[in-house]
């Protein structure tokens, strides 16, 4: 099932709606990779709310997304990692490392808007 | 979505054990591994058996998973496997057990894959410690060039 990515402002959110194979996490890393250059978004969002197991492949996928958008100049935020995910993800002793994370779409949105600014603070440093 | 294909086949396995207690009614699934796809059936069988059982939300979620990181293994190394799901009784427990079984090459190295921080930092499956920690026993049998068997379960708190 192709996860549905909707433009909101500079920002992209991926909303994953159900289980995903491993060819639809590959799908949605190339779909975002791409549509961040398309769309000149500076953010992207990737709602995991919806599902019940992150397994070895889609943590280290979900992993290399984030980095991929870093390398495309964009930020990334992973938000809705359900209490029972966290619980297995670390008994399983998988990491997220250098991925943000936010509780949920709002507290992402926050999130982006926040690094937005350090950065537009940081541009007008280097200006003066 | 998925391929129960062969449930006869499954029930005919089942008999021979259910045959032994026939007050468990012991519930169980097959799920053949073929592709990716069957990953995620496997861990949804797994999850609607245990919730059966009357795990957890949390433990659910540890059950997937545990399912789902076997299967993978299955698709990763040796292409094809079995998945075979079962609820199991010892004496008041009740439990899920998980197996799942393969014929292809083998581990090599037994004891390294079952070291923590094998594998699993680079995710390339395996990450058998972290299936360990899942689940409540851990059992593992596997034979070069014969294949791999991984027996888990997670009894009902």
């Amino acid at each position: 099932m192709e996860v549905p990515i909707l433009k909101q402002g500079p920002y992209l959110i991926a909303s994953i709606q159900s289980a995903l194979s491993d060819e639809d996490l590959v799908q949605l890393r190339d779909a975002l990779v791409a549509q961040v250059g398309k769309l000149r978004s500076r953010g992207v969002i990737v709602d995991v709310t919806a599902l019940d197991v992150m397994d070895s492949f889609a943590t280290r996928t979900l992993r290399d997304i984030a980095h991929m958008i870093r390398l495309r100049g964009a930020e990334m935020v992973i938000v809705g990692i359900q209490p029972e995910v966290a619980f297995a993800l670390v008994r399983l002793g998988l990491k997220l490392e250098g991925v943000a994370t936010a509780l949920d779409l709002e507290e992402g949105i926050l999130y982006l808007n926040r690094k937005m600014g350090e950065s537009g603070k940081e541009m007008k440093h280097r200006g003066r | 979505m998925g391929d129960d294909r062969n449930p006869k086949a499954l029930r005919a396995t089942l008999s021979s054990h259910s045959a032994r207690n026939r007050a468990d009614e012991a519930e169980a699934v097959h799920v053949s591994i073929k592709s990716d796809r069957d990953i995620i059936f496997a861990r949804q069988k797994g999850k609607e058996l245990a919730s059966r059982l009357g795990f957890s939300n949390t433990d659910l979620t540890l059950i997937a998973t545990a399912i789902s990181e076997l299967a993978r293994n299955i698709v990763l190394y040796a292409k094809t496997g079995e998945v075979y799901l079962k609820t199991v009784k010892q004496g008041e427990r009740r439990g899920l057990s998980v197996v799942a079984s393969d014929e292809g090459q083998g581990i090599p190295d037994l004891q390294r894959a079952l070291q923590d921080g094998y594998s699993t930092s680079h995710s390339l499956g395996l990450g058998l410690p972290g299936v360990r920690r899942l689940m409540d026993e851990f059992e593992i049998n596997s034979e070069l060039n014969r294949g791999t068997t991984v027996s888990v379960k997670k009894w009902v708190p």
